[in-house]
């Protein structure tokens, strides 16, 4: 009985909440009225967890064939619009003509002098400029985008990957001009009509909003590792790099390495073996 | 006061119908906008900023031009800028209003906007530019207002107006420098990441915001009964003058530090806009004729017999409105994104919509103005006339 008053006083304080037009707080309580009292987290206990996740590419690994299946299986499952994707006119009548200026990708290739712009020496050596280099979110640990964000839609979680609120954010594009790395795409436009087959384990995006790679976090919950590492073949290893025990740990322990940018104080956590 | 607003004569009715047609057409291109996202615009993954963002840098300056009014006549009791105080003040307003009107046309999800609101972050630069930009036009609607209805009384205006001007000031130099560091504060952008920025902001602001001042000073004299003050326009074209020269100068330093120390990251931005990079050139003939247009403006104020000739200063004083516009609309936001942080060039260039958009949003913003110009000029006629 006491229970139940308890409940319906929590609704009432819920819509009065959404009557004021609500602060953090109050809405804190109006989201308890609508499961139980007390929220309960629950944890799958297979989960992967690190104390801060990292990656390490064997650029010697990263071949043509590599790099395509990464892509592929890094955007396929996170329902990345393709813009060479033929349009179902059908489904989506009407649709315009893209602009591949306004593209969204999670990883892709770059050269060496795109990756490492500030490593660009003047006789590199020769394989280097043919190399295909993956690029994508450092997961910085002094992100920049986190600090830019006005609505906290970027966000660092504990272990140290940087997600996105899809929800929440308001598509300022702030947070792209403080990359450093080119990481992060706005959805210039409804994404769907470009999405080959959605995948219903990741959500769609929809217009105005930013996003990048979330190093598979919907993954790693779910004790997988991520897409990427999956396709490559071996060539890409995430791990726990505050553990020394871990493989990414001892593949810097065994490599020369390096990060994109470093001097910037970022803190990438995307190292490349050399 | 507002009754006043609504009693005009044809060309008053004229203007104003003419500005809600260019809203109407800039209201419609937005629905578009609205509905399919920025993709009608001609931002892109690599320059994800674009002309919304730029004239909203732009009018921030020309909002805080208005303290070059405020500060001679409240600090120094300088009695010939009494007239045109108020102009300056609502300047300030019709420009805020201009500047936040951008910043929604440039979201991604405006109806989320209160989200800044919702979840106030005090790590980013933007939840700050919020707080003053909105403090500043609360501050001089009210301090406008307030001083114009008593001047209409003719009794002296209420004694808390007077604090209220004193800390418009710190809020003049603060929505410029905090726009500044919007900017500024971000490791991997060359162009941008320099101290100087705020302070060649405000140098800008302080050009183009008191020579646009003396613009209207000659249209208002033109249509209505109330002048200006030839004094006082006088002083303003010596204020624009300073400001201009300070504003070359310190873009001078920036040329200077970024070729001698010759660091790529830096250096490429400038190159990009002086010359060129990598054969791309669309902003190189806007880029000089911006410095030309400033230069020579600067030229024409140094030389007393040029600054005084009435029919030239409105001439230089468009002059250095429009050059300051292309160097903050066109250079300084293009420049910090090209080339990309990934060495990529990827060029910018507005829409048809984006431009009409854009238009609109100024049409809104000179509305704004017209009204509350037309209140200041109609209360001064009545009790000076």
């Amino acid at each position: 009985m006491m229970k139940k008053e308890r409940r319906s006083f929590l609704k009432v304080a819920g819509i009065a909440a959404i009557g004021l037009g609500a602060s953090p707080a109050i809405n804190f309580a109006s989201s308890d009225s609508h499961g139980t009292a007390h929220a309960v987290k629950a944890k799958n206990e297979e989960a992967l967890t690190a104390h801060r996740w990292g990656m390490v590419i064997d650029t010697n690994k990263i071949t043509d064939e590599v790099v395509e299946s990464v892509v592929e299986a890094c955007h396929k499952s996170h329902n990345v619009p393709d813009f060479n994707h033929e349009v179902d006119e059908e489904k989506y009548p009407d649709t315009r003509p893209v602009n591949h200026k306004q593209e969204v990708k999670w990883i892709w290739e770059e050269h060496f002098h795109n990756a490492f712009p500030d490593k660009e020496d003047e006789f590199l050596a020769e394989k280097f400029h043919d190399l295909p280099f993956l690029v994508t979110c450092n997961h910085c640990k002094n992100a920049p985008c986190v600090k830019a964000c006005p609505t906290q839609a970027t966000f660092k979680r504990e272990d140290g990957i940087v997600l996105m609120d899809y929800h929440r954010c308001i598509g300022c594009r702030f947070c792209m001009a403080a990359c450093p790395y080119g990481s992060r795409s706005f959805n210039f436009r409804d994404p769907r009509p470009f999405v080959d087959e959605t995948v219903s384990t990741f959500p769609t995006r929809t217009r105005g909003v930013v996003e990048k790679c979330n190093l598979c976090a919907e993954r790693l919950a779910r004790g997988e590792q991520p897409h990427c590492v999956e396709a490559s073949e071996g060539a890409i290893v995430v791990g726990d790099l505050e553990d020394p025990e871990s493989e990414v740990r001892a593949l810097l322990n065994e490599h020369y390495t390096i990060r994109r940018k470093q001097s910037l104080g970022t803190e990438p956590s995307v190292y490349y073996i050399m | 006061m507002l009754e006043i607003a609504i009693k005009g004569s044809k060309n008053y009715w004229l203007w104003i119908v003419f500005l809600l047609a260019v809203i109407g057409a800039g209201g419609y291109v937005y629905i578009d906008q609205f509905m399919n996202g920025l993709m009608i615009t001609g931002m892109s993954r690599d320059v994800s900023w674009g002309f919304y963002i730029a004239n909203f840098t732009y009018l921030v300056g020309v909002a805080a031009g208005g303290v070059m009014v405020v500060i001679p006549f409240y600090l120094h009791d300088y009695e010939k800028f009494h007239r045109i105080t108020i102009l300056g003040e609502f300047l300030a307003v019709g420009a805020l209003v201009m500047c936040l009107l951008f910043i929604v046309v440039d979201l991604g999800q405006p109806i989320r906007m209160l989200n800044v609101l919702l979840y106030p972050s005090p790590k980013s630069i933007l939840f700050y530019d919020m707080l003053v930009l909105n403090g500043y036009l609360f501050l001089n609607i009210v301090v406008g207002w307030k001083v114009l209805e008593a001047e209409r009384n003719q009794v002296k205006p209420e004694w808390w107006t007077k604090p209220l001007v004193l800390l418009s000031i710190p809020f003049a130099i603060g929505i410029h420098t905090v726009t500044a560091y919007l900017y500024c504060g971000l490791p991997g952008r060359g162009f941008w990441l320099t101290a100087i920025l705020a302070p060649r902001f405000l140098a800008s602001a302080f050009a183009a915001g008191p020579a646009f001042l003396i613009i209207l000073c000659y249209i208002i004299k033109k249509f209505t009964k109330f002048d200006p003050g030839w004094d006082a326009m006088q002083t303003l074209s010596k204020i624009v003058c300073y400001a201009i020269i300070a504003n070359l100068f310190f873009f001078l330093c920036e040329v200077f530090v970024v070729y001698y120390s010759n660091i790529p990251g830096h250096k490429a931005h400038i190159q990009y806009l002086l010359f060129g990079y990598h054969g791309y050139t669309a902003l190189v003939p806007w880029m000089w004729t911006s410095l030309a247009l400033m230069g020579t403006g600067a030229v024409f104020l140094l030389i007393p017999q040029l600054r005084n000739n009435k029919t030239l200063l409105p001439v230089t004083c468009a002059m250095i409105v429009i050059g300051a516009w292309i160097d903050k609309g066109l250079g300084m936001i293009s420049g910090g994104f090209v080339p990309s942080p990934l060495h990529h060039v990827t060029e910018y260039a507005p829409t048809g919509p984006e431009i009409i958009i854009t238009l609109g949003v100024y049409a809104t913003g000179f509305l704004v103005l017209t009204i509350l110009y037309k209140l200041a000029t109609q209360v001064k006629e009545e009790v000076h006339g």
